[in-house]
């Protein structure tokens, strides 16, 4: 595969009030685009072929988890990031570190109509 | 997308598992007389001929186990077994793709395991869920080789006076999910036809819809339409695809096209569902939502005549 990032280990300890904080700051910007923080702040959930929450706000360095709940696979592919993840068969999952701040979008391999973004911020 | 009663899906105990073994796919075979291709029901009296023909399975997804279908293992074996059965000998077998269910070498070695029982040639183009790994490597070890195959291993070869075509459509998909052929393949079809006389019957097949299903769910083949154009000429082409786990079928000018229910589990209608997950249908009804393709040629001047008919219902 062409992965040039594997995916990392998770280490969720001390992102989630980083996290929290920068979706509110976002919120108050006042702008359309919502951003909601996962339960855990890193975790984004695939249901019914869609990514949620997503845009998803995290702080440099995290680490997100997709968790495929769909009883099809689907992977992660972020051009950006020449990131292309193994299929995820039902409740299997795909870490990735965002290591530089930026808007990433991703899409999922076998089904690119579905989309998502994570924002990584400095 | 789990399965729940909530949602009017199915949930098996042993006696559901047992009656899961009888859903198998059923066949179409495809009789091909005087250039024009003419589908039935295997099992059917129809099915019965003397011409040319041949059978067409899809969608088998070896590796899916969930309660939608915990044994597609099972109900592809029975699907091949109604193979079998058909009366007159097809020349071969066509599988439109997603063979496996994850692109695992052992579901890939299992559907080899399983195919040689029909003991016909298989003839198959990648449906995406068999090149999920190794960049398509293991779908191309074992099916992308057939003589004159070309590059991510589409083909095309003549058999009772028919020019069949088998073409790749999923190693790019597009943005909104649409599958595509890319110019090379194009390019590659575009001579390929080009010295065939415009009444020889021209069968092409591919795993995802070369005709726009449905976009909103990826449904089609971008560049689709533009592979078509090559074809005009032709006085009889057929299209036969799977991808939708569900009959589709159309027919434009002299171009039919057809796609194939699958071996594994139904897909909803287009637009009727959330997302294009497993469908889960009672117990009762799920063998009316499997099958398998014949298709023969008859001799006939009116559009084509494209019949696919489920193992039950």
């Amino acid at each position: 595969m062409r992965n040039s990032i594997a995916p990392g280990i998770i280490a969720r300890r001390g992102l989630l009030l980083g996290t929290l904080r920068l979706a509110g700051g976002v919120a108050m910007l006042g702008a359309t685009m919502r951003v909601v923080a996962a339960k855990d702040g890193t975790e984004i959930g695939i249901d019914n072929f869609k990514f949620a929450p997503t845009p998803l706000m995290v702080p440099k360095g995290a680490t997100v988890t997709w968790v495929n709940r769909d009883d099809i696979p689907h992977s992660i592919v972020c051009q950006a990031l020449s990131f292309r993840s193994h299929p995820m068969d039902t409740d299997a999952s795909v870490s990735l570190t965002f290591a530089q701040p930026g808007r990433y979008e991703y899409v999922c391999g076998l089904h690119p109509f579905m989309r998502g973004q994570v924002i990584v911020q400095g | 997308m789990k399965n729940d009663d909530s949602d009017g899906s199915v949930r098996f105990g042993r006696r559901g598992v047992l009656e899961c073994m009888t859903w198998a796919g059923t066949a179409m075979v495809w009789t091909m007389v005087g250039g024009v291709p003419r589908a039935r029901l295997v099992g059917s009296a129809e099915a019965a001929t003397k011409d040319f023909s041949f059978v067409q399975v899809s969608d088998s997804h070896l590796g899916f186990d969930k309660p939608v279908n915990p044994d597609t293992p099972g109900t592809f074996g029975q699907a091949l077994k109604a193979v079998t059965e058909v009366p007159g000998q097809p020349r071969f077998l066509i599988h439109t793709g997603d063979i496996t269910h994850l692109s695992k070498p052992a579901q890939f070695d299992l559907a080899a395991q399983l195919l040689t029982t029909v003991k016909l040639h298989t003839y198959t183009v990648p449906g995406e869920h068999d090149v999920l790994e190794d960049e398509g490597k293991s779908w191309m070890n074992r099916y992308g080789k057939q003589e004159g195959a070309k590059g991510d291993g589409w083909y095309s070869f003549n058999d009772g006076g028919v020019h069949f075509i088998g073409l790749v459509n999923v190693m790019n998909l597009q943005g909104n999910g649409l599958g595509a052929l890319g110019n090379d393949q194009l390019e590659w079809l575009e001579k390929d036809v080009a010295g065939l006389s415009a009444s020889t019957p021209v069968v092409l097949f591919a795993h995802v819809p070369l005709w726009t299903v449905y976009a909103d769910w990826g449904w089609g083949t971008a560049d689709g339409a533009q592979a078509l154009t090559y074809l005009k000429k032709f006085g009889s082409v057929t299209v036969l695809n799977g991808h939708i786990h569900q009959v589709m079928q159309k027919v434009e000018g002299h171009v039919a096209f057809h796609t194939a229910r699958s071996t594994a589990f139904p897909q909803p209608v287009p637009g009727t569902a959330k997302g294009p997950g497993p469908m889960a249908v009672p117990p009762g009804q799920l063998r009316t939502y499997l099958g398998i393709a014949k298709v023969s040629m008859v001799s006939l001047n009116t559009p084509l005549a494209i019949v696919d008919t489920p193992l039950m219902g």
